[in-house]
């Protein structure tokens, strides 16, 4: 404990007094750590910060009921069922395997470039899509380890006692399935909250969106800044949560 | 078409290339308790899970009163409900409390009203001592608590038959006595069970007919008495004395 605190007070303290002596300190200063355009900004941005929230909010019950559906799919056993397997795996493979700033551009471009009316042609709907699109992929693939990884005696107790395959899955399977992901979808969502700012790409005037219309404004880095602070604000305590409950689990199971 | 609550006909089971079940006969009747004993590895679980068609057999059939339930393209769930099953263990949904445990199935395949189900639900927990553990969960409960659970779970069903696959064997030996004394209960009741175990002094006192598996087929069998006394054929006298010597 002491040699951690003693270590890290030398390297914070060297890096305060060495970093300023760097010959562009000052402009560096300047234009991003700039007190005052932080506290003139910081208000608005907070305020844009608030679509950012709310994009995630209305995208994550979508995003479970997708990957939801994509993992069942995924998990039927009906031999006539296989086509649904064959379209889950193609679909988990194909939303995981593009970066989400493509599927945000195509989507987010590509619908609304067909000619749809208002307010059909919004980037607010089509940014929710591309997230919903591949974000439930990874949902769908969490969810589906998480199926698999309960033991087959459950299975079989469920179905010896008459109940069938769905209510097996409902009742028996996915009820613990989903208690035993709840760490690793946690992580997902952090990484969610933080990629709907890359729907400043395709219109919607979120925190990063705003922060952008700032620098130019102001000709000024400090809102980027600001920005990061506000996404650190919310993100380093979720993922606190999340390796809580990740430690907690595997406390328990042990 | 026999006359037994369970006839099984020729029951021929493989994995892969390994044959796990030759041709087995087997008659049960109403009310009949059978114990199945036999090595490990010689197919004793595998038949079980052949009668209640949690496995398909290959060929042969299984015949429940005057169904043949081995038949190709069966709806199933019907068929397991009158067919109760206790595993050596991972028994019980650890989600669930006891009794949310013993209600599940009855609630969503039984036509009965949820008080009066509720009721006989808690009239089996009082009769097998587990009244004050109803509400909680598995793992708040020994292995024998749980497999007697298990067993009040079977039964609410209302199942025709029993199955019990080794449900004392992963019990410390304390705990063994009390889930027996369920079966003593069971079987005092009328009850038709099938019953593979490695409890041979308890199979001595209370089967009807005793059943030495080896290599997947029924090499010997008749009533406890002259199986453990007199066994006929060699390898039931090797298996016997291996056991009973320890
Ligand atoms: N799902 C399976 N796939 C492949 N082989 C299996 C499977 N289930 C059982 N076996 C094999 O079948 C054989 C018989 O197994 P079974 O569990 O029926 O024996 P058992 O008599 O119940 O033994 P024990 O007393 O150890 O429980 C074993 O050799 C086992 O390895
Ligand atoms: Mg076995």
């Amino acid at each position: 404990m002491v040699v951690a605190g003693v270590s890290t007070a030398i390297v914070v303290l060297s890096i305060v007094m060495l970093v300023p002596l760097a010959p562009g300190w000052e402009g560096v200063k300047t234009s991003f750590f700039n007190g005052e355009v932080f506290a003139k900004t910081l208000p608005k941005l907070l305020k844009a910060f608030l679509w950012d929230v709310a994009i995630f909010a209305w995208s994550v019950p979508l995003i479970f009921a997708l990957g939801l559906a994509i993992a069942l799919a995924r998990a039927v056993r009906s031999p006539a069922l296989f086509p649904l397997r064959i379209f889950g795996a193609a679909y988990v493979d194909i939303f995981r395997g593009v970066p989400v700033v493509l599927v945000i551009y195509l989507v987010g471009f590509g619908v609304p470039g067909l000619g749809l009316p208002r307010p059909w042609n919004s980037p607010y709907i089509w940014g929710t899509v591309a997230l919903v699109l591949t974000y439930s992929a990874y949902i769908a693939e969490v969810l589906r380890g998480g199926i698999e990884s309960i033991h087959a005696s459950q299975r079989a107790a469920a179905i010896c006692l008459g109940l069938s395959e769905r209510d097996t899955m409902r009742y028996v399977i996915l009820p613990q399935a989903i208690r035993r992901v709840i760490p690793a979808n946690m992580n997902m969502l952090v990484a969610l909250q933080k990629d709907v700012a890359l729907l400043s790409f395709i219109g919607p005037v979120e925190i990063l969106r705003q922060a952008g219309i700032f620098k130019s404004l102001l000709a000024n880095f400090t809102p980027y800044v600001a920005a990061a602070l506000i996404f650190l604000c919310v993100t380093v305590p979720a993922t606190r949560y999340a390796d809580y409950l990740m430690n907690r689990d595997r406390n328990a199971r042990s | 078409m026999p006359e037994a609550k369970l006839s099984l006909r020729g029951v021929t089971k493989s994995f892969g290339k390994q044959a796990i079940l030759r041709c087995i006969d087997l008659d049960v009747a109403e009310g009949e308790m059978i114990c199945l004993i036999g090595a490990s590895g010689s197919g004793k679980s595998t038949l079980l899970r052949c009668i209640n068609q949690l496995e398909p057999v290959d060929d042969g059939n299984v015949w429940l009163d005057e169904l043949d339930i081995s038949a190709p393209g069966l709806d199933l769930a019907p068929i397991r409900r009158r067919i109760g099953i206790v595993f050596q263990s991972f028994n019980l949904f650890p989600h669930m409390t006891a009794m949310d445990n013993v209600l599940l199935a009855p609630r969503r395949v039984l036509n009965e009203e949820v008080q009066g189900l509720r009721l006989r639900a808690e009239e089996e927990f009082v009769r097998f001592g587990l009244a004050l553990h109803k509400d909680k969960y598995p793992d708040q409960l020994s292995g024998g608590q749980q497999q007697r659970v298990a067993v009040i779970r079977a039964l609410v069903m209302r199942p025709e038959i029993m199955l019990f696959d080794e449900i004392t064997s992963a019990l410390d030996p304390e705990l063994v006595g009390e889930v027996l004394d369920v079966l003593r209960e069971l079987r005092a009741e009328g009850m038709t069970m099938i019953l593979a175990t490695h409890e041979m002094g308890f199979a001595r006192e209370l089967a009807d007919r005793v059943c030495f598996i080896d290599g997947g087929m029924i090499v010997e069998q008749g009533p406890p008495e002259e199986l453990f006394n007199k066994p006929q054929v060699a390898r039931t006298q090797e298996f016997l004395r291996t056991v009973l010597r320890n």
